[in-house]
């Protein structure tokens, strides 16, 4: 499956939990020993295996927009860039 | 098993905030389901190049302020005047996209009258509907919409429908009207409804480009405060008790819709 991963931004999450209850792969959960600037327990990435796919399911459900998602690029892509690169170079 | 790491620098941004929907902080809520509403809007002025020539037309209610939350033109409306101001703005600019954005407290109750005969004008506008069944900026009192033996803070005891009648079922009465041509329910209480929700909206953006008629997408929401829900029991409670009584499904699509694709 490719690899993925988000970027939370804590400082507008409103800590509604909606985030940790669709992520297929439960790497999603809230980070009770923080607050952010509005008083909330903001949602953190925890995803030491490298298990999130980059799906954005969670950026779809969270009503405050925080999460921006990456995916790898896929193979044959990567491949006709790496390909470009090289002959412009 | 080992697996080479990709860095970050190394991958694409698959998801990031629509253009069209401003930076700053929303008042909303925490779970509430307004601001999916107003990114889902967003994408899709996006994905249809529409944002240098729309026109948002913000209502009175918790989405007062929605003006504020797009980087597309907008105004606000005195309350429930939405479509008769948008009437306006349409007619004097035909080229702009115009958009209404209110609430059941809005859209149901005060403005009832408006929405029903820019409707029934056939006026070439997109409404988007949210409806969470109470009343949220005043403080979750009883509306149009709130379902029967549901407890506000105007129905304590629940909504008793022998003295106050039924809930109004909005898409259904506005499908009845020949100037509407595209009236949809939808719901935004997870990933696969906001999804198809998204759907509905691009479509009734592309009926007004098309210059077919009046268009409504009516999006079943929460209203975790008021309601005194956790969001996530709130998103169940669209499911399992707004759901029934508000059925999901396309009201109305009339032939030149369909022509539409």
């Amino acid at each position: 499956m490719a690899q993925g991963t988000i970027v939370i931004d804590q400082d507008r999450c409103k800590g509604c939990e909606l985030c940790t209850t669709v992520c297929p792969q439960g790497v999603i959960a809230m980070d009770m020993m923080a607050l952010n600037a509005k008083g909330y327990h903001p949602a953190v990435l925890q995803d030491p295996q490298h298990h999130c796919t980059g799906c954005a399911i969670c950026a779809v459900i969270c009503p405050d927009v925080c999460i921006t998602v990456y995916r790898e690029i896929p193979q044959p892509r990567k491949n006709k860039l790496e390909e470009v690169t090289s002959h412009g170079a | 098993m080992t697996i080479d790491i990709i860095p970050i620098e190394h991958m694409q941004v698959v998801y990031d905030r629509p253009e069209a929907l401003a930076c700053n902080h929303t008042h909303y809520c925490p779970g509430c389901t307004h601001s999916i509403a107003h990114r889902l809007v967003a994408e899709a002025i996006d994905e249809l190049g529409l944002r240098e020539q729309t026109i948002l037309v913000a209502p009175v209610g918790c989405s007062v302020f929605a003006y504020n939350y797009f980087t597309v033109d907008g105004c606000e409306a005195a309350h429930g005047r939405a479509p008769a101001m948008a009437t306006g703005i349409k007619r004097v600019s035909p080229d702009k996209t115009v958009i209404t954005y209110q609430g059941d407290g809005d859209l149901a109750s005060i403005g009832i009258a408006e929405i029903i005969h820019a409707a029934a004008r056939g006026e070439k506008i997109t409404t988007i509907f949210v409806n969470n069944a109470i009343y949220g900026m005043t403080g979750g009192q009883m509306a149009p919409t709130t379902l029967p033996n549901q407890k506000t803070t105007s129905s304590p005891s629940g909504r008793d429908i022998a003295s106050t009648g039924a809930p109004l079922k909005i898409s259904e009465l506005l499908a009845q009207i020949d100037g509407a041509v595209y009236v949809v329910r939808r719901s935004l209480h997870d990933v696969k409804h906001i999804r198809q929700a998204k759907k509905a909206i691009l479509t009734a953006l592309k009926v007004q480009q098309a210059g077919l008629g009046f268009g409504l997408v009516e999006l079943l929401s929460t209203c975790p405060t008021n309601w005194g829900m956790t969001p996530v029991d709130a998103m169940h409670w669209v499911e399992t008790a707004m759901m029934p009584y508000f059925p999901l499904g396309d009201y109305k699509i009339a032939d030149s819709v369909h022509k539409l694709g």
